[in-house]
């Protein structure tokens, strides 16, 4: 059984970091803060499986604290900003300017 | 019995597995925000709820089941909070006003 | 076994991935995302080293409020600080440094004999007379009190460090500029429901620390968390920062580690030596104000000084 899930395990990962892609690409704050997470669901399933199946102590707690924080990068994000940063990618910084 | 049990740890993990993938995928290939944003918060959530319940006859009861079940509903909790703050910020920006409530 | 060993091969050839982009990224805020995700990753490696402890540091502080920590920066920056990336030049010295101390570290670690010199055995052996079960507790609370110690004056130090940049008419005032102006059902929702459940996690977590992966560090950072969710939704207001009460739960935790490290010279004849019977109690009490205090900190220095929202 814990063959499986281990490799269970890997397949969840391999799978959100394809999502890693999003977090690169964007284009917009919204779409690399989704992609976040994604990582961070797919990360918790992962250690659920992986602790299960290594009977290891605390990887559920470190799971059950990454749920917890979940939310936490997008309130701060969304609350900070107006919507138009939210979805606006900010205008690649200029080349040196001249004084 | 113990069969049957992970039988069904096996089917439900792997039914997890393919909502994850549905996410990424999603997220990587439907068309605007919006959208990618539905992708992710259903698709993962559901993932990771299936890969709980698959995961509930091979743990401890009750403390080990139970923290396995508060984990999902917290992450529900987490998804539900996500996707309407970006929503709301996304639609907003896009229409100029507030969305219907 | 090679599976492992290609899992782990894949995660680090990710995270150096994922460290590359950050450091190239164009804009604050995608760095910020990325930095998080690496964090993330990087918990990921602690624990497949069977360093949980250092798995759960790294999830709560390292990514998570570290992470909001930095958001917060990138939005308070002017538009045009972009334009004030420094010089190629700069950049690459920068660069060639890092790759050097990075070289240097690899260096150490591949020169080690094998097996690699370690006092484990020596710390594992005693544990049992302090009443733990939990190593890294042991290590941090006992052998290395004193590290533990100066670490919980940095924070109170920190904090003192972002007080003072507040202007002087706001000085003792409430740091006010967390609060969403709209928050919105959802995001209230959030903070009325989660709170409980986290206060349950950070209880639970410097409790298990004394047998379990947990500790002072881990459940004070997610109770920070979870008040900083209530400032953010505008349930609760941060406290005056010239308040006595905010200030006594601010230093009680190294306060009492300090009281306890120095009756250690008549209980136990040294500096933070425990006396052998009482040992567990004390250190639980040290660790409870050390929670306490640690949570009221982070979520202070996330409130940033005080002075209301711009």
């Amino acid at each position: 059984m814990s063959e499986f899930l281990l490799v269970a395990a890997l397949c969840v990962l391999g799978t959100v970091a394809l999502g890693l892609v999003a977090i690169l690409r964007g284009p917009t704050p919204a779409d690399r803060l989704s992609a976040a997470q994604l990582l961070g669901t797919g990360g918790v399933a992962a250690l659920l499986l992986l602790g299960v199946a290594t009977d290891t102590a605390g990887v559920t707690d470190l799971a059950l604290v990454l749920a917890l924080l979940a939310a936490f990068a997008a309130v701060a994000f969304v609350t900070q900003r107006t919507p138009a940063d939210v979805v606006a990618e900010p205008a690649s910084p200029p080349a040196q300017e001249p004084e | 019995m113990t069969l049957a049990l992970n039988v069904f740890t096996i089917v439900a993990v792997v039914l997890g597995l393919v909502f994850f993938l549905a996410g990424t995928v999603g997220l990587l290939r439907f068309p605007d925000t919006l959208t990618r944003l539905h992708a992710l918060t259903k698709a993962d959530n559901l993932g990771l709820g299936l890969v709980v319940l698959g995961l509930l006859p091979q743990v401890a009861w009750p403390f080990g089941g139970l923290k396995l079940i508060a984990l999902w509903l917290l992450a529900l909790l987490a998804g539900a909070t996500v996707g309407p703050l970006l929503g709301h910020a996304v639609w907003t920006h896009a229409r100029g006003r507030e969305p219907p409530p | 076994m090679s599976l492992a060993l290609a899992a782990d091969a894949g995660l680090a050839l990710l995270i150096l991935g994922l460290a590359v982009w950050t450091t190239i990224a164009r804009t604050a805020f995608g760095a910020v995302i990325g930095f998080m995700a690496y964090g993330f990753l990087v918990a990921l490696v602690w624990v497949r080293l069977a360093a949980v402890d250092v798995a759960l540091t790294e999830a709560a502080l390292g990514s998570g409020l570290t992470g909001v920590l930095l958001l917060g920066a990138a939005a308070r920056l002017p538009r045009d600080a972009a334009a004030a990336r420094p010089g190629w030049g700069l950049r690459l010295a920068a660069g060639v440094v890092s790759a050097a101390v990075a070289a240097g570290l690899a260096a150490v670690v591949l020169l080690l004999p094998v097996p690699g010199p370690t006092l484990a055995p020596v710390a594992t052996a005693t544990l049992p007379t302090l009443g733990l079960g939990n190593p890294v507790t042991g290590v941090l609370i006992a052998y290395r009190a004193i590290d533990t110690l100066l670490e919980s004056v940095v924070l109170v130090l920190a904090l003192i460090g972002l007080w003072s940049l507040a202007r002087d008419e706001d000085w003792g005032g409430r740091p006010d500029a967390l609060r969403a102006a709209n928050p919105g059902a959802a995001l209230v929702l959030l903070a009325q429901v989660l709170p409980p459940l986290g206060l349950l996690v950070g209880v639970h977590l410097f409790w298990t620390g004394a047998i379990a992966p947990g500790g002072a560090f881990q459940g004070g950072t997610v109770l920070a968390a979870m008040w900083v969710l209530t400032l953010v939704a505008g349930l609760t207001r941060p406290p005056r920062v010239g308040g006595r009460g905010v200030r006594l739960l601010l230093v009680a935790g190294p306060a009492l580690f300090l009281a306890i490290g120095v009756a250690g010279f008549w209980l136990g004849g040294a500096f933070l030596a425990y006396p052998a019977a009482d040992a567990k109690p004390l250190i639980l009490a040290i660790e409870a104000a050390l929670t306490l205090s640690i949570a009221v900190a982070l979520g202070l220095l996330l409130a940033g000084p005080p002075g209301a929202r711009e």
